[in-house]
């Protein structure tokens, strides 16, 4: 890591170089980020994880969470601020990393920050007619709800910022051309699992592009953080990706504990491992269920539903809830586990495996679903890395991105399983690796639910949690991708800034990579295949 | 205001009939007095109105995947005749909202609920439906759904239940029942019902 942070500094003379831990900071005034971009970009940084956007009281600034595809437990922080703040500017880095595009629309949504050079800076998540900037701290709250649908025009309307001979160009102009076929799917749409908003232009039955529409389900949660003491923005975290809220919760018990320099017992550690993979198996199943439901078969989705009810039953048992089961704290678990669970659990694991084999054969071999799901939808490699798409579907395309094999947390170090890879990075790839990751995931469960340490199940924390000043991130891998969470403490009950990375997000990017050239029927297959969770989206 | 032999495991029988506003709401409609040939023929039809409820599926977040369970095997609101979900509100007879309305959605959902046919009704499902629930805070949700559209069932729980979910559809049958579908309220409480005395038999 040395070596790589010192070539960074001597190639970035300009930049405030830092190095922490695994951790490497570059501060750069922002008129030199897109050089300091491209720099590091040669160095092998082709991995945005994250942008965050920070009011930080005098200055309006962002900080890029980089990573190299080739070696993903090393991160980098690209940090660069504008002390304007009534028309804030910063160096657009879209053409750098595809996942920017969508990071600097919703920074500019939240925080007013104008990219230049950014060929699409509408607002993502709000409306064109909301009033302010929300998560700005001079924010004053004087937006009432609507009655009135949000126009066509408005949502159409393109706004450019470029900088030409050091004088800015405003330009505007229309997202869809006159003689351009576009239709709408959803924000009400069955098959758009959840509010999503896509809008297709078409030309006969093949997708020319889509544009998707955001912010329907968008519940400010960030904004709300800001403002509630530790222990309950675990109860936001659960309700971001309710499918993997098990998981979410966990990033956010881990970073609390790394920041305060707490260690969760050894039973914990376990009994969450546990619980997250049993979220996961729920998940896939549902994913599942529903993705055979797309294709029209109603039967497939039963099933799924049948074996999530024993995973349901499980949670139930033991946490209390169902959907939401609110287990993980920080510093260990909310009660002791139920007598039951390691004997539901150890149950549980072959019935699974028995059905699995069955929603093979009831599924994967049909030849309807084969037709549908081979041959469709490819992203590449080189397209996942750039737009950031994790998890299943990114190992679908052939890229190692699991955060269990990267930076082993809780129990996952002391287990052995295998991080399920494919390469072609097809429908069917997509389709094929969830099944798979099942198994895996019941693995780690076996190897597990024996050995679980007796003992305390959670450390004892102060009634009031204060995190020492600083920045912190973590990252663990739900069901759907890399999560990841950005603290900003100043040594509060409440923290300055988070900032959640929702893989959801970056998986509907690359939904808007595949799909042109696409058959309308496809579209829908290819969503489903990406699996992407919509409130985790707005947040 | 019979209650049908509804069999869920962990809610006793009696429960079902545990429901003040009804009894309230029946001694309202009986207060008038309804002649024997429209009342039966009303009874008549209700019981068909009442067994065949069909929801238009309008999930924004969590407690989607909870009504998913319900249509699922284990809780099967086919039992009640419910299983007929739309996708178009015109041929929708209940308009379930779970999970969050946030302000770029509440135009939607005005839309939607506007474009159903008479008579409609609305469930609320989760505590955000019925009152910003844990996102009460926040700058960009609705605080309740009632703020929109008038709501005749509300069924509490961050998510709740399937059971929940299937007392609260099976609240909202009785609520059909007891109507007089020739002499409907014009929203969802009785007392709005003296305002469509004059126009009573338009049906």
């Amino acid at each position: 890591m040395e070596t790589t942070s010192s070539r960074i500094a001597a190639a970035l003379d300009y930049a405030a170089v830092a190095v922490e831990g695994n951790t490497t900071t570059v501060a750069v005034p922002w008129e030199r980020a897109h050089e300091a971009g491209e720099a590091l970009r040669r160095e092998g940084y082709d991995y945005l994880i994250d942008m965050v956007g920070v009011d930080g009281g005098d200055t309006l600034g962002v900080t890029c969470y980089l990573s190299q595809s080739e070696n993903p437990a090393h991160v980098l922080k690209l940090k660069y601020s504008t002390t304007e703040r009534e028309r804030p500017r910063l160096t657009s880095l879209h053409d750098l990393w595809g996942t920017a595009n969508v990071y600097e629309r919703e920074i500019y949504d939240f925080f007013g920050i104008v990219f230049i050079g950014h060929p699409d800076m509408r607002r993502i998540f709000l409306r064109n007619d909301w009033k302010g900037y929300p998560l700005r701290k001079d924010y004053v709250e004087r937006n009432d709800v609507p009655l009135d649908n949000e126009r066509i025009d408005d949502m159409e309307r393109v706004c450019t910022v470029t900088l030409e001979m050091g004088q800015e160009r405003e330009a505007v102009s229309k997202l869809f051309g006159e003689e351009e076929y576009v239709v709408n799917f959803g924000p009400q749409h069955p098959a758009m699992h959840g509010v999503l908003h896509l809008r297709a232009s078409l030309d006969g039955e093949q997708i020319r592009s889509i544009d998707p529409v955001f912010g329907y389900i968008h519940r400010g949660m960030e904004k709300m953080c800001e403002s509630y003491t530790y222990p309950q923005i675990l109860h936001l975290a659960d309700r971001l990706d309710y499918l993997s809220g098990t998981m979410n919760r966990h990033a956010v018990c881990l970073l609390a504990e790394k920041a305060l320099g707490l260690e969760a017992p050894e039973k914990a550690h376990y009994v969450r491992t546990i619980l997250d993979e049993l979220t996961r198996i729920a998940s896939h199943l549902l994913g599942w269920g529903c993705m055979a439901m797309d294709m029209g078969a109603i039967t497939a989705f039963v099933y799924g539903m049948r074996d999530r009810e024993k995973v349901m039953d499980i949670f139930e048992e033991t946490a209390g809830g169902r959907l939401m089961a609110g287990y993980g704290v920080i510093g260990g678990l909310a009660q002791d586990i139920h007598p039951n669970f390691q004997k539901r659990v150890s149950e549980f694991i072959p019935y699974m495996r028995k059905m699995l084999r069955e929603h093979h054969l009831l599924f994967t071999g049909n030849p309807i679903a084969r037709g549908r799901m081979e041959g469709v939808g490819r992203l590449t490699l080189q397209q996942a890395v750039s737009l950031g798409v994790t998890g299943p579907s990114g190992r679908a395309s052939g890229w190692h991105n699991d955060m269990r094999k990267i930076e082993p947390y809780a129990a996952y170090g002391k287990v052995d399983f295998e991080e399920v890879m494919r390469s072609d990075g097809l429908t069917f790839d997509r389709y094929v690796i969830r099944l798979d990751e099942i198994e895996q995931s019941l693995r780690i469960i076996e190897q597990l639910v024996d050995n679980i340490p007796s003992g305390a199940w959670a450390v004892k924390t102060k009634p009031v949690v204060k995190l020492p000043e600083g920045e912190f991130f973590q990252r663990v891998e739900n069901a759907r991708g890399q999560f990841c969470v950005h603290v900003e403490s100043r040594g509060d009950k409440s923290p300055y800034r988070v900032k959640f990375r929702s893989p959801s997000l970056t998986l509907v990017g690359g939904l808007k990579a595949i799909a042109p050239g696409t058959k309308v029927a496809d579209l829908i297959m290819l969503g489903a295949s990406l699996d992407y969770v919509i409130p985790c989206i707005d947040r | 205001m019979e209650v049908k032999n509804i069999r869920i495991k962990n809610i006793p029988h009696e429960e079902f009939k545990d429901n003040e506003y009804l009894e309230k709401y029946v001694a309202q409609l009986r207060e008038g007095g309804v002649n024997v040939v429209v009342g039966a023929l009303s009874d008549l039809i209700n019981w068909g109105r009442s067994n065949s409820v069909w929801p238009l599926t309008f999930a924004t977040s969590c407690c989607g995947i909870e009504f998913m369970c319900v249509g699922a095997a284990r809780a099967d609101f086919a039992r009640f005749g419910w299983e007929v979900t739309r996708n178009s509100p015109r041929q929708a007879d209940v308009l379930m909202v779970f999970g969050t309305i946030v302000h770029k959605m509440a135009p939607v959902l005005k839309r939607l609920y506007e474009q159903m046919a008479e008579p409609k009704y609305v469930m609320a499902v989760g505590s955000c439906a019925i009152g910003g629930g844990p996102f009460k805070s926040s700058y960009h949700v609705v605080k309740g759904v009632e703020e929109i559209i008038p709501v005749d069932v509300y069924v509490p729980g961050c998510p709740p239940r399937p059971d929940a979910i299937l007392y609260g559809m099976l609240q909202l049958e009785r609520k059909i029942k007891v109507q007089n579908f020739f002499r409907l309220p014009a929203g969802p409480h009785p007392d709005e019902s003296s305002k469509t005395e004059g126009d009573g038999d338009n049906e």
